[in-house]
């Protein structure tokens, strides 16, 4: 993965726009935040392989990053977005990673499921 | 440690084998008694892809498959078994399904001794769900069946409310493997030793840490 560029990336977006595509949706602080911090309140989601279909996709330039789907009946957002690439199998991989290097968010586009 | 007929090792993730258990099962391994590691998940949601990052979340279990099955070889385990299941989800598996998976694997092994994680002591999720499959597995045993179990505890409380591990094995003669097992994880543990080998430099100290000197286990035993 790249940092992000956002011309490059919002042209990927739109490239599965009004299709039908698998996501990959996480937020993490890890298994171990509260394990190190006892007062920190862990909480994440994580969804994979729900499909979907939306109709514009926009990122929105900040550091870090927003991107977000519109559906027809709802959305689809992730905040902290740093890296991203197309993988060889053509799906689009996005992932904010922390100042430490973590993975602290993905959202992940493909026309094909992920892996179980 | 007295030398066991087959020790049955079942964690959740690559690199929880090397961390709690790869000095005693270099020693075992060496003195030639079969060692099966059942690894339930591939360690996918891990969060450390490389700074700057070298893996994706998709690429990342391929990545650490390999660096399992090389830590396996650094420790001596000829046996390893990866179970399929997904990181961060068996705590969501069925229960049933679980404790059958342990149970199929102590009928087929038969093993001495079992090493897992200690219930209520083990912080991840995916921790607690593997020692609750695996204690009840053994639970279900004919009493004079059960194999020893032992779970490694780590959670902040753990010596305060469980009191000292009794299960401890000084395992400085084997400290290459298990820092060899440690470095095979590179994709986790690579800043890690990279802060062991700073602090060697710093201090002139050796890396004779608490990782590499002894480990720890409390032996889970039922009331009947």
């Amino acid at each position: 993965m790249e940092i992000v560029n956002i011309a490059q990336l919002q042209k990927q977006l739109d490239a599965f726009a009004n299709k039908e595509v698998y996501i990959h949706l996480e937020t993490t602080n890890g298994s171990y935040a509260a394990h190190y911090d006892e007062q920190f309140f862990n909480a994440g989601a994580f969804i994979r392989n729900v499909k979907l279909v939306y109709e514009h996709a926009k990122v929105i330039e900040d550091h870090p990053n927003r991107v977000g789907l519109k559906l027809e009946h709802g959305w689809v957002y992730a905040q902290g977005i740093t890296h991203s690439e197309i993988d060889e199998q053509g799906r689009l991989l996005m992932a904010g990673l922390d100042y430490s290097g973590k993975l602290a968010v993905a959202l992940q586009i493909s026309e094909t499921p992920f892996a179980y | 440690m007295e030398k066991q007929r087959h020790i049955l090792i079942v964690y959740p993730h690559p690199d929880d084998e090397s961390f709690s258990v790869a000095g005693i099962a270099a020693m075992q391994a060496a003195m030639g008694v079969p060692i099966t590691y059942a690894c339930l998940t591939l360690g996918e949601m891990g969060r450390n892809l490389g700074n700057p990052p070298f893996a994706t979340r998709e690429s990342l279990p391929a990545i650490r498959k390999q660096e399992l099955i090389a830590a396996c070889e650094a420790i001596g385990i000829q046996d390893l078994r990866m179970m399929g299941l997904r990181d961060k989800t068996v705590e969501f598996e069925d229960d049933e399904k679980m404790v059958r998976l342990v149970t199929d694997l102590i009928e087929e092994l038969h093993p001495s001794m079992i090493f897992t994680f200690l219930p209520k002591y083990c912080v991840h999720p995916d921790h607690e769900a593997t020692a609750r499959a695996v204690v009840e597995a053994v639970r279900r045993l004919p009493k004079e069946q059960r194999p020893t179990l032992l779970g490694a505890g780590f959670a902040n409380n753990t010596e305060q409310e469980m009191g000292p591990a009794d299960f401890v094995v000084d395992i400085r003669a084997f400290k290459e493997q298990k820092l060899n097992a440690l470095k095979a994880h590179a994709s986790q543990t690579g800043w890690m030793l990279q802060e062991l080998d700073k602090r060697e430099e710093d201090n002139g100290e050796s890396t004779e840490d608490a990782w590499f000197t002894t480990e720890q286990f409390y032996t889970i035993t039922f009331e009947d």
